[in-house]
């Protein structure tokens, strides 16, 4: 399933809307490295809220996307992880290392505009 | 041939000597229990109990006993026993009084079958076989009632204090605070984080000060415990400062050397929030006014 990618601002936002296959991962994977250069965007949000698991595949992906953006010049948030999907992540040692978390949409949005203004950061890191 | 006598001698007799056993011991009834109690005050034992009580349990439990001796069935005995552990337990009786007596009563009965046998060896030798293995039971049974009637109350109150549920409150608009007293165990710690964690969605939080200064002793595991907290924290995108840690626990942590480098930690629970409400953007200043209200009030 294709994940939707739409432009707000200089930012990317990468909306999951069901469950994904590990290729649809690794489809989004490159789509948004691709594009964040071509749209010259300074931040990508990936909202997981619709995600009641992530995998180990999912998350490396998700960290392999970030490091990859980052060397394209744009810092990717990590939007929407359902509280027990976070629990079971800690559990399992699947620790998103470098990939900067919020708690929704709006709050991700936020967050860039405060970094890009260069206000005190809060949460994330 | 031989062999069939015997074989009778051990088994067809063992009902009428109990019997028998039982006959005696309720013909002497007054005068065992009263041995039996002066036995016990004797012993020390049931201190936190009086004399007359002491006699009006000691009763209950020699009537107990012969029955069971008389009918072999112990469950009129098992739920007296639970009945007596519920009683006995809230003023502080102790397990090793509890079979002290019981023991001390087998003690006393035994004594008094010497010495009504003590001419005849043999037949002293037969009522042993018939009562000793019957009054092992009764202790038996006396003993683990009382002990599984004070397990259900540990684990009653176990169950009240994990019902006191660590508290997640909001402090400020996005600043929650979270203060943790007792012991954290595994299932303790598992229930707290998922308890933060949904307190952080509801209430959007964006830093948490987790305070710690209630949490007596801080191993490995607990410290593991805080720091998978503090990362599924962060996955929702909520800073964690812990606070509260006491000098004994700072050196513990760094005794046992666990990485706690991912942990933001203030010293204690105000400066924990001074520095969320820092991270928040609040700017919190004195208007000078304590002193006027205070003055107002005079």
């Amino acid at each position: 399933m294709l994940v939707p990618i739409l432009r707000q601002g200089p930012y990317l936002i990468a909306s999951i809307q069901s469950a994904l296959t590990d290729a649809d991962l690794l489809r989004l994977r490159d789509d948004l490295v691709e594009q964040v250069g071509r749209y010259r965007s300074r931040g990508v949000i990936v909202d997981v809220t619709v995600l009641d698991v992530m995998d180990s595949f999912a998350v490396r992906t998700i960290s392999s996307l970030a490091q990859m953006i980052k060397l394209r010049g744009a810092e990717t948030l990590l939007v929407g992880i359902q509280p027990e999907v976070a629990f079971t992540m800690v559990q399992l040692g699947l620790a998103l290392t470098g990939v900067a978390t919020a708690l929704d949409l709006e709050e991700g949005l936020s967050y860039l505009d405060e970094r890009d203004k260069g206000g005190e950061r809060v949460g994330g890191r | 041939m031989p062999q069939r006598i015997a074989v009778q001698a051990n088994v067809q007799p063992t009902a009428d000597l109990l019997s028998e056993l039982v006959a005696h011991l309720g013909q002497n009834r007054t005068q065992l229990r009263e041995e039996w109690a002066r036995r016990i005050t004797e012993s020390v034992l049931l201190t936190a109990m009086t004399k007359d009580e002491i006699f009006a349990e000691a009763t209950s439990v020699y009537d107990n006993y012969v029955e069971v001796l008389e009918t072999g069935s112990v469950e009129a005995l098992q739920a007296y026993a639970r009945n007596l552990s519920e009683r006995i337990i809230p003023r502080g009786v102790e397990t090793h009084e509890v079979v002290g007596i019981v023991l001390l009563l087998r003690d006393v009965l035994a004594r008094s079958l010497f010495k009504k046998y003590q001419a005849d060896f043999g037949l002293l030798n037969r009522v042993l076989d018939a009562y000793e293995p019957a009054a092992n039971r009764i202790a038996n049974t006396v003993a683990v009632g009382f002990v599984q009637e004070r397990e259900r109350i540990i684990r009653q109150q176990q169950e009240a204090i994990r019902e006191l549920s660590t508290p997640v409150l909001q402090v400020r608009e996005r600043l929650l605070i979270l203060p943790i007293i007792g012991i954290v165990d595994s299932q303790r710690a598992r229930q707290l984080t998922e308890q933060l964690l949904r307190g952080i969605r509801s209430n959007r939080a964006k830093v948490v000060v987790m305070d710690i200064t209630g949490v007596p002793s801080v191993d490995s595991t607990v410290a593991n415990h805080l720091v998978q907290t503090v990362e599924a924290s962060r996955l929702l995108g909520a800073t964690v400062i812990v606070t509260g840690l006491s000098p004994e626990i700072a050196q513990t942590l760094v005794t046992i050397g666990v990485d706690l480098t991912k942990m933001n930690t203030v010293g204690d629970l105000q400066g924990g929030i001074e520095e969320a409400e820092r991270l928040l953007g609040y700017d919190v200043t004195s208007t000078g006014r304590l002193a006027a209200a205070h003055g107002d009030r005079e």
